[in-house]
């Protein structure tokens, strides 16, 4: 205790609420004017929410298009089998339809079914201080890259890692089959990744006057890959390097072995796609380059529009109606109860 | 921490010789350095700056959790296995590791400190012919020193010379034994005649052979060698360390064994701990967690086999498999790798929470005004702080009965004089008017010789005795002329008595009060004054006291020359041998007897006879004859004792109250209604225990019966006991139900119990010590149990200490079932011990007690508060701590089961590895621990007007296996929700901008934040009592949460520590989203609302009595005040017994001249008055027993 007091009581505890335990407090109770009441209640906050979100989710519209076999490109799924076909190019196209038209801002991904990016060794493997631009790990990437962080000739690749090494390389280019005949359907394939991934975690090395390419001298790119990082958009180059968009939206691993990623958004500054895309035949051109028949997985695109709750997700409305019917189910449950047992306080009594 | 020494000490070569004798000699330093006796330093620290840290990392990791949590580690640090960042289990296991470090170097720096402070207390040393001022520690065997009144002993003595006559000292030994009262020590004459001349001292060469240093406080052996002459010594030659001397001016003593050889510091070996029931628990279940963790581990490893066969193997061109590995090592690995991320189901935290929740409900121990006893300043201690919760689980009390349940003071309370009762009050009409405090109290103020502290309140006995009505006067006189009380004078006017048993002194002192001092003795005479003038009585006989004559006399011839024999003893005893004129008043004092009986007094008849001359002087010379006779001594007196004590007169009864301490008949109500059984084992007689049987409640009129088993053979004890059962339960089976189990740790430890029987109507059971050491035995130990079990109240009388921890040990074996030990002296040390929880009444008999119990405090009634108050919250607390700590961790665990299904059992996390890092130790630490240091169900003042609360504890009801069970149970619930509606949620969803959100870091970001929410709003559920800390610590930890989380994800923190924080802008980008909000809310829901509705269902069919009491307490603010019991007055039909104490054997004493023989010599302190304390004075004088030990040293 440390202090002494003076006097016969020396030893006499404070009188203190939190030493004698008496501090305020408020002790809640369960009481059915308390739960019965909240019970129907949350009841109706469910359904209401349920309602609102399954009118907002219907409202989006969305197209799944799984090309892995389908039209032509079934050709190039069987060249694909064969490695050493893997570096020869394959193009296809898929016909698809869209009946009715998508209204304002559409959304262009690809997926991939079963295709696990959430393993333990494979999220490990990539070099985020590499990626941030930091000269020293460009050079000599951190060992969690292995076996990909350097080539057989010893030269470190950049980007490192098994998630850079198995980027998704595909390519998509979108027709609309109008009247007039086919008219080429503008992505925007710039600012589809986090603002913060683009412009933090992923920077490329300082250039000083040097070109991306001189940067990247004695760095290798990743096996599986045709171009070296710096090249990644040969449109762009600020869109080079690791802060290639594809790159990046590639980088931030899936939670779940089904995944999609955006690919690129609509263009809406010329007719006829002013309003969205309009309803009607088009056609995708594939550069058909990802083989997914190792692991039985399976590649697709997916058009949709969205709204303030994101995609076309119907789980949560769904659960919504359905736990406010369980809610409502109980609160009539615990109010039976409540008036059948409780209510006189009968069981209260000792 | 010996084994540990002793390792190192053998790693070193270090091996101590085994001493077998101790030789050495007197002011011979060299000579005896040469043996390397340990001198007189004490360490008892264990360690030094050095060696702190590898022998406290030592000690640390001899803890199972740690030395797991250590594995854990060593796991991690293999690449392949890996799944969790170093500090994961680092950051928590350092900082358990330097919280106990820490603390262990407090406690031993304070043990540097109080070792410091003992060795360098200054001695005088006899050292080359001087006596020098030495430090402790500096003192060697051999060495000769002074110690001074009032001196703490230095070391192991052996008396050479003292102050005193016939070469005696007075030593206390409280710290050594905790008996406060004065022992004697003597020296040989040969040494004794040494006296203080330092010449002779110096030139003093014995030799003395003596046994090795041992832990034996009552045995010391060995020999001196004095000029050829060789002397025997004993342990009365012996002054040990840790005594103090008292009433002696100086002595010089011969060091035998210093410092660590001393009997105080062998003695001071390691207490065993105690663990709780829930500890055991705890370590069942972390056991059951333990195999129930390997056997996910191994679900997990095999999916991880069929996954790598199936899509691993086809998945290698884009994650290649590590050289060597094949599905089978790598599920071996993913085995090892989900033994570390599951490792959370027996978190590192949950061992040092329970220990701070207990260590803060012992604080609130320690701080409880209702527990501090103001008389004598002073408060409660829970002396051990690892047991709290077990005082909630109390279902058998054993209580010491002298100065535990009573105050050991015995007050003059009423007397009947010639059939006139005396001591009690009544009002104008008649009606008894009850004693208070505030009651007027007799002045004595007359009496310039009377005990200002004597209390009494019946102006008609004083006035009746001023009148000189002549019984009167006879009946005080008797209290002043027969006794054995040796009376002290320091100052003229003040008389100190020194009564070897408190009634005697009660009496005696009420003989002065009333105008009949007894002011001092020889052998042959008393002297007293009576009524201001001095008589001196010529003392012919002391008949003395003995366990069969119930009874003492006096013959004394008075100056008149007047023979008169007084005569006091048991009413049945002097009944016997009264005189038939006495008839009529002997059925008037009858009925007051049994008055006094019915109020649990203890009574005493006085009877008197006048003798003649004649007759006196042949049985004296008889006596003489007989009291020198060589065989059949005993009889003989006895024949002429019986033969003087017949045709008594009677003069009345006195009743002395043994007071009972405040409040006790209450607390054992209290305690009884909260189904807790109290078993009294006494020392006493079994009339007096009965007596305090009745006075306390414990035994009532209302009782069907009482059994008394007082049998002195087996057979008998056997039958009376299976009478008894019989009688309350004529249907019990001969043979008793004794069920094996096992249980503990791996199931190894065997159970045997015995089932309670039920029983109609409530009984009692004493049973005095003969019949006890029979049923104690194997073939009867079981008939005791079952028959004392049945009833409502055992009292065992006569009881040894050892008994007593026999007692409590067969209950504890055979009943499975928590006991409590009370008691304030060190004959209840050995129960203290034996019980589960052992408590020790601090006050009156020495510290004994208080040192080897767990909780200490002033007075038996404050055992209510601790079991009802403390026990009940503590027990509820741990419970409610256990259940939330494990729901949580259990949950937290389980999302990685199901994630393991998605994610190819590859050990990845579904959280941030900092989450995991911190959520045991920042994000869920303070909330449990704020409730289960707050958490009270209902108030202290329900809790006590509720006994009926307590026995939820008894049957272990908060927290048991199906409890545990039904916790996973839940938690697997929970987890199922907290990590599939996620999931579905989240699924192929993208933010309102197109962007990803079904991302891995975004998904463990929501996956967290709904499990902290959601354990936040289940700990809301569970507190009952909401105090403004238990809000700010939930409040305060969410905000936390969410402040930390942000920080962490910050640009700043990823720029600087790249590798470790890569959740950057995960928390900006998902939590501004709505779904993700509405994600976390339906989680909450769905784990929430099913818990409300269960609980509320239950509570309307099945409320608790917690949940009664609660209801009631909406209802009234402040519980009905409990109603004053009216004085239960008791109609015995067998009244109360024989009132002394005290032992055979005094009478010789105050006859003998040996003992009196120093007390004219000089006037010196009260032997036994102990003013230590100021409050001390204001105490009612009370008298101590004197031992037999010091009857034996003064009549040699």
């Amino acid at each position: 205790m440390g202090k002494v007091k003076p006097g016969p009581l020396a030893r006499r505890p404070d009188n203190s609420a939190f030493k004698q335990q008496r501090l305020p407090a408020w002790s809640p109770m369960l009481t059915a004017n308390t739960v019965l009441p909240f019970f129907y209640f949350m009841a109706l906050i469910c359904m209401l929410l349920g309602v609102w979100l399954l009118l907002t989710v219907q409202s989006t519209q969305e197209l799944k298009l799984d090309y892995t076999e389908a039209g032509t490109c079934n050709l190039c799924f069987e060249k694909r089998k064969n490695v050493s076909n893997a570096a020869r190019p394959c193009n296809c196209t898929v016909v698809f339809n869209i009946k009715k038209a998508f209204k304002g801002d559409v959304f262009f991904y690809y997926g991939l079914i079963n295709f696990h990016q959430n393993l333990r060794r494979y999220m490990d493997s990539r070099d985020d201080a590499q990626m941030v631009g930091r000269k020293n790990n460009l050079k000599s990437p951190s060992s969690y890259c292995m076996p990909f962080d350097k080539n057989k000739n010893g030269v470190p690749i950049a980007p490192c890692g098994a998630v850079a090494n198995s980027i998704f390389n595909d390519s998509f280019t979108l027709s609309y089959m109008a009247s007039r005949g086919s008219v080429h359907v503008p992505l925007l394939r710039k600012g589809i990744s986090w603002y913060t991934d683009k412009n933090i975690k992923y920077r490329n090395p300082s250039t000083e006057n040097m070109t991306l390419p001189q940067v990247f001298e004695g760095t290798a790119p990743p096996l599986y890959w045709q171009k070296p990082v710096y090249e990644l958009d040969p449109l762009d180059k600020n869109n080079n390097g690791f802060i290639n968009d594809d790159l990046i939206v590639w980088m931030r691993e899936a939670a779940f072995p089904n995944f999609k990623k955006l690919y690129g958004v609509l263009y809406r500054a010329n007719k006829p796609f002013i309003n969205g895309l309009p309803a009607g035949n088009y056609s995708v051109d594939i550069s058909y380059n990802f083989p997914v028949q190792y692991f039985r997985g399976r590649k697709e695109v997916v058009l949709t529009t969205l709204t303030w709750f994101g995609g076309q997700n119907h789980f949560l409305p769904i659960a919504y109606l359905v736990t406010s019917c369980l809610i409502l189910l109980i609160a009539i449950l615990l109010t039976v109860f409540w008036f059948k047992f409780g209510k006189n306080g009968q069981n209260m009594e000792e | 921490m010996g084994s540990v020494t002793s390792f190192f000490g053998g790693l070193c070569g270090i091996e101590k010789k085994i001493e077998e004798e101790r030789l050495f000699r007197a002011n011979d330093r060299p000579y005896n350095l040469s043996y390397q006796y340990a001198n007189n330093a004490i360490r008892t620290s264990k360690y030094n700056v050095f060696t702190f840290l590898p022998l406290n990392l030592f000690e640390q990791f001899r803890r199972l959790a740690n030395a797991y949590f250590m594995f854990l580690m060593v796991l991690q640090l293999i690449p392949q296995i890996s799944s969790l960042s170093w500090f994961t289990t680092a950051v928590p296991l350092i900082l358990v590791l330097s919280i106990t470090a820490v603390k262990d170097a407090s406690d031993d720096i304070n043990r540097h400190t109080s070792d410091k402070q003992v060795n360098n207390r200054m001695v005088n040393v006899l050292i080359d012919g001087e006596l020098k001022k030495e430090k402790w520690m500096n003192v060697q065997v051999g060495d000769i020193i002074k110690l001074e009144n009032n001196q703490f002993v230095t070391a192991d003595l052996m008396l050479l010379s003292s102050s005193e006559p016939l070469n005696l000292i007075y030593i206390e030994t409280a710290e050594l034994d905790g008996e406060t009262n004065l022992k004697v020590k003597q020296a040989l004459t040969v040494t004794g005649d040494l006296g203080d001349s330092t010449d002779l001292l110096t030139h003093f060469i014995g030799e003395v052979r003596c046994e090795p240093p041992n832990n034996r406080l009552d045995k010391f052996k060995g020999t001196l060698s004095l000029d050829g002459q060789t002397y025997s010594l004993d342990n009365d030659k012996v002054l040990l360390r840790g005594c103090t001397l008292r009433n002696t001016e100086w002595c010089f003593g011969l060091v035998i064994f210093g410092g660590p050889d001393t009997k105080l510091m062998q003695n001071s070996g390691k207490t065993t701990f105690k663990r709780t029931s829930i500890d055991h628990l705890m370590n069942v279940l972390v056991l059951c967690i333990f195999g129930f963790l390997a056997s996910m581990c191994s679900i997990l490893a095999i999916g991880s086999a069929i996954w790598e066969v199936r899509e691993g193997s086809v998945f290698t061109i884009f994650l290649p498999r590590d050289q060597g590995v094949g599905a089978g090592l790598s599920s071996f690995f993913s085995f090892w790798s989900y033994v570390i991320i599951l490792n959370t189901v027996v978190p590192i935290s949950l061992y040092v929470s329970v220990e701070i929740i207990r260590l803060g409900n012992s604080f609130y121990i320690d701080w409880d005004r209702k527990m501090y006893y103001p008389k004598n300043d002073t408060p409660a201690h829970a002396r051990t702080t690892t047991l709290n919760e077990e005082l909630g689980q109390i279902k058998y009390i054993f209580s010491d009965k002298t100065g535990t349940l009573t105050q050991n003071i015995m007050a003059f309370n009423k007397c009947s004089i010639n059939g006139k009762a005396y001591g009690e009050l009544f009002d104008f009409s008649g009606q008894r008017v009850e004693i208070t405090e505030k009651t007027e109290r007799l002045d004595f103020s007359w009496n310039q010789l009377a005990d200002p502290k004597f209390i009494f309140h019946d102006h008609s006995l004083l006035e009746t005795v001023k009148e000189g009505n002549p019984e009167a006067q006879d009946f005080f006189r008797l209290l002043a002329l027969c006794h054995t009380v040796m009376p002290e004078e320091k100052k003229e006017g003040e008389l100190y008595y020194q009564a070897q048993s408190p009634d005697e002194g009660a009496l005696v002192t009420a003989a002065r009060n009333f105008g009949f001092v007894f002011r001092s003795r020889t052998p042959e005479s008393i002297t007293a004054v009576e009524m201001g003038k001095q008589v001196t009585y010529e003392l012919l006989a002391v008949l003395d006291f003995n366990n069969v004559r119930k009874r003492m006399s006096v013959i004394v011839r008075s100056p008149e020359g007047k023979l008169t024999l007084y005569c006091k003893g048991a009413d049945t005893i002097i009944y016997e041998r009264l005189h038939p004129s006495c008839n009529k008043l002997k059925e008037v004092t009858t009925g007051h007897l049994n008055e006094y009986a019915g109020d649990g007094l203890r009574t005493l008849v006085l009877a008197y006879k006048d003798l003649d001359e004649e007759y006196m002087d042949k049985w004296r010379k008889r006596h003489h004859e007989a009291s020198t006779a060589m065989d059949g001594r005993e009889e003989m007196l006895d024949e002429l004792y019986e033969e003087i004590e017949k045709d008594l007169q009677l003069l009345g009864a006195t009743a002395v109250e043994d007071k009972l301490q405040d409040g006790v008949p209450q607390t054992i109500e209290q305690l009884a209604k909260a189904d807790i059984k109290i078993w009294v084992l006494t020392g006493d007689k079994q009339e007096t225990a009965e007596n305090i049987g009745y006075s306390c409640n414990m035994l009532r009129e209302e009782m069907k019966e009482i059994f008394v088993v007082a049998a002195n053979t087996p057979e008998g004890v056997k039958e009376e006991l299976v009478n008894a059962r019989r009688k309350m339960c004529p249907e019990s089976a001969d043979e008793p139900s004794v069920i094996s189990s096992r249980a503990g740790l791996f199931w190894l430890q065997k159970i045997e119990r015995v089932e309670d029987e039920k029983v109609e109507g409530e009984y009692g059971l004493v049973i005095n010590g003969h019949s006890l050491a029979f049923a104690l035995e194997k073939d009867l130990h079981l008939e005791l149990l079952r028959t004392a079990c049945m009833c409502q109240t055992v009292i065992c009388c006569r009881v040894t200490p050892l008994q007593k921890a026999q007692v409590v040990q067969l209950v504890k074996k055979y009943k499975q079932a928590i006991t409590l030990a009370i008691g304030d002296g060190a004959n209840d040390v050995s129960m203290i011990k034996a019980a589960h929880i052992g408590v020790g009444i601090s006050g009156q008999e020495g510290m004994q007690a208080v040192l080897s119990s767990d909780y200490s405090f002033a007075q038996f009634r404050y055992l209510q508060r601790l079991l009802l108050v403390h026990g009940r919250w503590s027990y509820l607390r741990m419970c409610k701590f256990l259940q939330y700590f494990f729901y949580k961790n259990f949950t937290f665990t389980f999302v990685h089961f199901w994630y393991a299904f998605f994610c190819g059992f590859s050990a990845q996390t579904v959280y941030d590895e900092w989450f995991i890092t911190l959520y045991n130790l920042v994000y869920t630490a303070l909330p449990v621990l704020g409730m289960s240091l707050f958490d009270q169900d209902v108030n202290d003042r329900w809790s006590s007007q509720y006994p009926q609360l307590y026995t939820p504890g008894q049957l272990n009801l908060y927290f048991s296996k199906k409890m545990f069970v039904r916790c996973m149970l839940h938690s697997c619930y929970s987890s199922l929700i907290l990590f599939f509606i996620p999931w579905a949620a989240m699924y192929d969803t993208v933010r309102d901008d197109g962007k990803d959100i079904a991302d891995y870091q975004s998904f463990a970001l929501l996956a967290q934040t709904c499990l902290l929410i959601v354990m936040s709003v289940q700990l809301c559920l569970d507190t009952f009592y909401w105090t403004a800390v238990n809000q700010f610590f939930v409040w305060g930890s969410l905000a936390a949460y969410f402040a930390i989380t942000l920080t962490m994800y910050s640009n700043g923190m990823f720029l600087i520590f790249t590798s470790y924080f890569p959740f950057i802008g995960t928390a900006r980008n998902s939590l501004t989203q709505p779904n993700v909000w509405l994600t976390i809310f339906l989680t909450s829901l769905l784990c929430i609302l099913p818990v409300v509705a269960y609980r509320f269902i239950v509570l309307q069919l099945r409320p608790t009595i917690n949940d009664k009491v609660r209801h009631k307490l909406r209802k009234e603010a402040l519980p009905a005040p409990a109603p004053r019991r009216p004085p239960t007055r008791r109609i015995s039909t067998r009244r109360s017994g024989y009132a002394f104490s005290h032992a055979q054997g005094y009478g010789d004493l105050v006859t003998s001249r040996r003992f009196l023989l120093r007390l004219p010599l000089r006037s010196r302190p009260a032997l036994f008055s102990q003013t230590d304390s100021p409050l001390a004075q204001n105490q009612p004088q009370h008298y101590r027993t004197i031992t037999e030990e010091q009857e034996d040293a003064q009549s040699p």
